[in-house]
């Protein structure tokens, strides 16, 4: 980026600078520590200058270009904040849809854009709330959802035409979406007025979280049925979303987030080209980024995540570079398992510090993890203020007026650089191996990111890494914070509500619309079709997900 | 060697539908480097299954983890479960999102210690071998 005169100009001068002006200063002052590294590992130097971008040969039309323009480093359009500023996102959701409308209802009042629906885990894994292993979990992190009466009852007085709705549903994606089609079908929404976006990864789920309802290989395919369902009804709102949070949660670094998130999007990919999709015709992808407190580390992974989605769409997939899958988008999140338990205000600090990063990174759907989240479910409170945090910075702090702020950094384009190739490096050895799910078989994401996390365990321990209020500055307290308790009555009113439905519904039809999933499902055709005709009949998301594992089995989890 | 020099056994568990394991996992190792013999479960087990287990491993610690909020019915049923098969003696302590009302009330119903985030893995490795009853668990 910069000529042959001036590059050997900068040369001499930082020369002359490191034996004259640096030397004496270190005489008098040593530096804090020996090596300064970042929380993945990377060396960072004491200054960076135009030589470094020189040595990786950056170059500003190959490398950066303009936003909207392949590799897209500095954003996925032209004029990304000045257009439009990030969806306030708030995830939320607890007992039953009765009760959760109510914390929708008052956060849709505080400002935000976008609700995510916290299902409880049942519904996740496809339990229906009278389930013997839905004993004790029923409403408990989130809401239970057993059938359309449920999501008519969570979205009642809810006009969805305004906002856009988004859930984790990457084990049961195509039954959530089945809920949304049929409440906009009876509420006459028009198809293209519908925003859902459907978390919609099942393989970070056998290596991180575990929320997975069947095997491996059938579950890649019920997920893209739903990609390949939204492509052919030209749902033009729904995005379906890739994602990195639960392994960086988990213990994952920065650099095995991009690599392994994309691996496991690989695969979506390859799935969905061996049913004759064309890779052009995919949609705009969008990923879930998760921001931790390392703010240079976190922005430079996000552009470089772009660029390298872009690089490996072209050169693996031969994508054209008018399309529309090349651009990446991303759901920003903050690093809640970063957050403490102790002096839990702190919490506040650390989410803006998490959105801030987003924010310089450029992400389209911003969404902050409460501060009380180490130690319960949200509070109103909470709820608001992590709300608020995402609108100071949006709309007082000025850092969305101009596209991709910190491009040009010596640091942030080092770091970017430095990011995308030993991502890259890994994503290869992944694809070595055999791609993703060979990768998550053989048990090799799970224990990387197990080594990261306990190395992280570690560091934690000695004060290595410091942790504020867990292994410096702690103080003895009492905890004075107001806590969200969940009312354990709600779950014997979801499973009255779930009985009632079931003697009061057409259960020849149920019983019929069963049979035809189930058949759908042995021959590998699109199960979205099957699906949305038999939520419309209320059939429950147990018995659907039953009937599947008839066909599909269940999952055995390699050894740790 | 002799009979209370052999390593203390632990069974990590998960109890219930929560798939959250990077403390259970990175405990399992942290007690490992401390010369525990610890078998982890993997997740999605039920009180019935965690008991067998620690049966048939001869386990003298159980070390529940859950961070989803069904600790209050997951938790006691395990205690209760060990102590109608007469194992009562096996040490049970708990970790994970636990508010202070249900640390008491999970401590009156057999679990030992409950451990929250940023609990320290010295302080449950030192409470393990000041609690744990030695050969407990052994028929």
């Amino acid at each position: 980026m910069f000529d042959k005169d001036e590059i050997a100009q900068i040369k001499k001068a930082k020369k002359s600078w490191e034996s004259k002006e640096l030397k004496k200063t270190l005489e008098i002052f040593e530096e804090r520590k020996k090596e300064f590294i970042t929380e993945s590992g990377i060396s960072i130097q004491r200054l960076y200058t135009p030589l470094d971008l020189k040595e990786k040969k950056c170059s500003y039309n190959k490398d950066l270009n303009f936003p909207g323009l392949y590799p897209f480093t500095r954003g996925d359009n032209p004029t990304m904040y000045r257009s439009h500023l990030w969806k306030v996102y708030q995830y939320g959701g607890y007992g039953t849809a009765e009760t959760t409308n109510e914390r929708f209802q008052y956060t849709l009042r505080q400002g935000a854009n976008e609700l995510g629906i916290a299902l409880d885990l049942p519904t996740q894994i496809g339990y229906d709330s009278d389930h013997p292993l839905a004993k004790g979990e029923v409403g408990r992190i989130g809401v239970a959802i057993n059938s359309l009466e449920d999501m008519e009852a969570l979205f009642n007085g809810i006009p969805l035409e305004n906002i856009d709705i988004s859930t984790t549903a990457n084990a049961i994606g195509p039954i959530f979406l089945a809920w949304c089609l049929a409440l906009a079908e009876k509420r006459n929404i028009p198809l293209e007025k519908l925003g859902v976006r459907i978390q919609n990864d099942i393989l970070k789920e056998y290596v991180a979280r575990g929320t997975y309802a069947f095997p491996i290989r059938p579950s890649v395919r019920f997920a893209c049925d739903l990609i390949e369902y939204g492509l052919k009804n030209k749902l033009s709102n729904l995005r379906t979303e890739i994602c990195g949070y639960h392994m960086r949660e988990a213990g994952a670094t920065v650099i095995q987030e991009m690599a392994f998130t994309l691996a496991n999007a690989v695969e979506y990919i390859k799935e969905l080209m061996s049913r004759g999709i064309s890779i052009d015709d995919l949609p705009q992808p969008i990923m879930n980024t998760v921001a931790g407190l390392e703010l240079f580390e976190g922005i430079s992974k996000n552009r470089a995540m772009r660029r390298m989605w872009a690089r490996i769409l072209r050169e693996r997939f031969g994508a054209k570079e008018g399309s529309e899958c090349l651009k990446l988008t991303f759901f920003g999140g903050s690093q809640a398992s970063r957050w403490t338990a102790q002096q839990p205000l702190n919490n506040i600090i650390r989410g803006t510090i998490a959105a801030l990063v987003q924010a310089l990174s450029g992400v389209q759907v911003c969404g902050v993890a409460r501060y009380d989240q180490a130690l319960c479910l949200p509070t109103p409170e909470s709820v608001r203020i992590a709300t608020r945090t995402q609108q100071i910075i949006s709309e007082e702090t000025g850092v969305m007026d101009t596209v991709d702020p910190l491009g040009g950094s010596y640091y942030v384009e080092a770091l970017t650089d430095e990011l995308e190739d030993k991502a890259t490096e890994l994503f290869k050895k992944v694809e070595a191996m055999g791609g993703a799910i060979v990768a998550i078989e053989n048990g090799f994401m799970e224990a990387e990111i197990g080594k990261s996390a306990y190395k992280d365990l570690r560091e934690v321990e000695t004060g290595e890494r410091v942790r504020i209020g867990v292994n410096k500055y702690q103080v003895d307290e009492a905890l004075s914070i107001g806590m969200m308790k969940i009312d354990p009555l709600e779950e014997e009113k979801q499973l009255r509500k779930l009985h009632r439905l079931k003697k009061e519904r057409d259960n020849d039809k149920v019983k019929h619309d069963l049979q035809v999933i189930k058949e759908a499902a042995q021959d590998k055709v699109n199960l979205v079709p099957p699906i949305l005709k038999a939520v419309k009949s209320y059939t429950t998301i147990g018995e659907i997900c039953g009937v599947l594992r008839e066909v599909f089995g269940d999952y055995q989890r390699p050894k740790y | 060697m002799k009979e209370r020099e052999r390593p203390i056994r632990i069974l990590i568990a998960k109890p219930g539908l929560d798939g959250h394991d990077r403390g259970a996992k990175a405990l399992t190792l942290a007690l490992r480097d401390k010369g525990m013999e610890v078998i982890y479960t993997g997740i999605r087990q039920t009180p019935e299954s965690i008991v067998q287990t620690a049966i048939q491993e001869d386990v003298e610690v159980v070390g529940l983890s859950s961070l989803a909020g069904a600790h209050n019915y997951h938790f006691p049923r395990v205690a209760e479960l060990l102590a109608e098969g007469g194992n009562s003696d096996v040490l049970i302590i708990g970790g994970g999102i636990i508010s202070e009302e249900d640390v008491a009330s999970l401590k009156e119903k057999g679990i030992k210690e409950i451990f929250g985030p940023g609990a320290r893995t010295e302080d449950i490795v030192n409470f393990i071998r000041q609690n744990v009853k030695r050969g407990g668990g052994q028929k």
